[in-house]
């Protein structure tokens, strides 16, 4: 059986890492490749990098990290952030990621998914989608959540899967950062409309909410989060281990 | 030296990287000549089979890969590298590969039960049910690796060197003498997939095949 993912996933400004904290055993905890390798070296199953750069140098920057993260580093890479043409898709596959994932950019220009699916494949895309509830309704949320665009989430995210997205990580705005559980109502309706691998991110607080998370929803393929694993509140380790208790298939 | 063939199917980074981890020289090749060179040749791919098939002819490596494969050069396809190496593929219509192990590739969803996902991507444990083979020299059953697939390639029990259980047991790996290929990724499958690219590069088919 294939099994569930845990994916930290680490913000990259100026080549550095934000929101970095103390590992024993990482000299440097900013450093996006010393990260990436303790990571990797502790379960991690996969390893997102997103770039909330915005300036040129920046970018460069970020490109190097993920060139000396990807000769180090064994395990899938996804990167995001600045993604907006299929241009950026080559930028950073040619770096070392193997896949990537657009959200505002796919926003803007609708013909991106398919275009770099039909050039990188599907298992090369993917969409990651920033939803809150409006008026009881999934939006899909632009530029880092801040703008409504107005459409109807679900639908959206059908529609990206049907272009050639090959997984889908569906960031819930009303659960993120409020640690109380990932956003399973609005997970269950986008795992009912594709077939795709979906990524839960936006909400965990503990070991206990992948539990739920999994055992809820076996339709769910992985879990991502951020600050709980930088700040050394629960390590990848322990978390697949209860997971792996409670029945749940992981990679020990 | 060992070669990494080049045709224009996905990206070689990763592959690169990996081999320069464990110590070993990998060079990329772009033609017959450089090919020629090599005493260990990486077939890598992802993508489509008839585009592969057709841009590996293309690039003029193909007759040169034949060739060296039948000379005794180990030989180790990787995903859609090691789907080449069967007899056929029926991915988008029906297309010849290069014949090196026998056997087809098919769709994962004529086996697998419905609701499970297509693509298969993700970790999965690795089974040995035949004995194995020399490049799981530093693997364990039940390590997992890495799969991004949608076909499988159809063998006999002579030739599969490891199967994985997706709803049912898929081909992870296949091998003929001096021929292996694996279904999943060695270079992104962390210390195990490393392991399994440093045990290809010691494999002598000659003297050892089972280990």
């Amino acid at each position: 059986m294939v099994t569930k993912r845990i994916i930290p996933c680490l913000d990259v400004r100026g080549g550095r890492v934000v929101k970095g904290v103390n590992f024993e055993g990482v000299a440097d905890v900013a450093s996006p490749v010393e990260l990436a390798k303790y990571y990797s070296a502790h379960g991690a199953d996969e390893l997102v990098f997103y770039d909330i750069t915005a300036s040129f140098e920046g970018r460069k920057l970020f490109t190097d990290i993920l060139t000396e993260t990807a000769r180090q580093v064994f395990i899938p890479l996804t990167v995001g952030g600045g993604i907006n043409t299929v241009e950026d898709f080559a930028r950073v596959l040619n770096c070392g990621a193997d896949k990537v994932s657009v959200n505002s950019g796919a926003i803007r220009n609708p013909d991106l998914i398919y275009e770099a699916a039909k050039r990188y494949g599907d298992q090369c895309v993917v969409l990651s989608a920033d939803v809150k509830r409006v008026d009881g309704v999934f939006r899909v949320f632009a530029k880092g959540g801040r703008e409504n665009t107005g459409m109807e989430a679900i639908e959206w995210i059908r529609r990206g899967a049907e272009n050639g997205a090959g997984e889908i990580v569906l960031n819930s705005i009303d659960t993120d950062g409020v640690k109380n559980g990932f956003d399973l109502e609005m997970l269950d309706a986008v795992c009912n409309a594709v077939s795709v691998p979906v990524i839960a991110s936006g909400g965990a607080g503990g070991i206990g909410d992948f539990v739920t998370l999994f055992k809820t929803l076996p339709k769910v393929d992985a879990g991502l989060a951020a600050s709980i694993f930088h700040f050394g509140e629960v390590t990848i380790e322990e978390l697949k281990r209860a997971c792996a208790e409670a029945g749940i298939p992981m990679r020990i | 030296m060992l070669a990494i063939v080049d045709y224009g199917v996905g990206n070689l980074f990763s592959l690169k990287s990996s081999f320069a981890a464990i110590g070993q020289e990998a060079a990329v090749v772009t033609d017959p000549a450089a090919l020629k060179k090599a005493d260990r040749i990486i077939l890598p791919g992802v993508g489509a089979f008839a585009d592969a098939a057709n841009k590996l002819a293309a690039s003029g490596m193909r007759e040169t890969l034949m060739e060296m494969a039948a000379a005794g050069t180990p030989l180790l396809g990787i995903c859609l590298g090691m789907q080449l190496l069967f007899d056929k593929s029926y991915e988008y219509g029906e297309h010849a590969g290069l014949g090196l192990i026998p056997g087809e590739v098919r769709p994962i969803a004529d086996v697998i039960p419905k609701g499970l996902k297509i693509p298969e991507i993700g970790w999965n444990a690795l089974r040995f049910p035949y004995g194995k083979h020399a490049i799981f020299r530093y693997v364990k059953e039940g390590d997992h690796v890495y799969f991004v697939h949608s076909y499988y390639a159809v063998t006999s029990p002579a030739y599969l060197a490891a199967d994985t259980e997706y709803g049912a047991y898929l081909t992870a790996a296949a091998a003929k003498a001096n021929v292996t290929g694996c279904q999943f990724h060695p270079e992104k499958s962390g210390e195990v997939g490393l392991g399994i690219l440093r045990a290809f590069c010691e494999w002598r088919p000659e003297e050892e095949t089972v280990c």
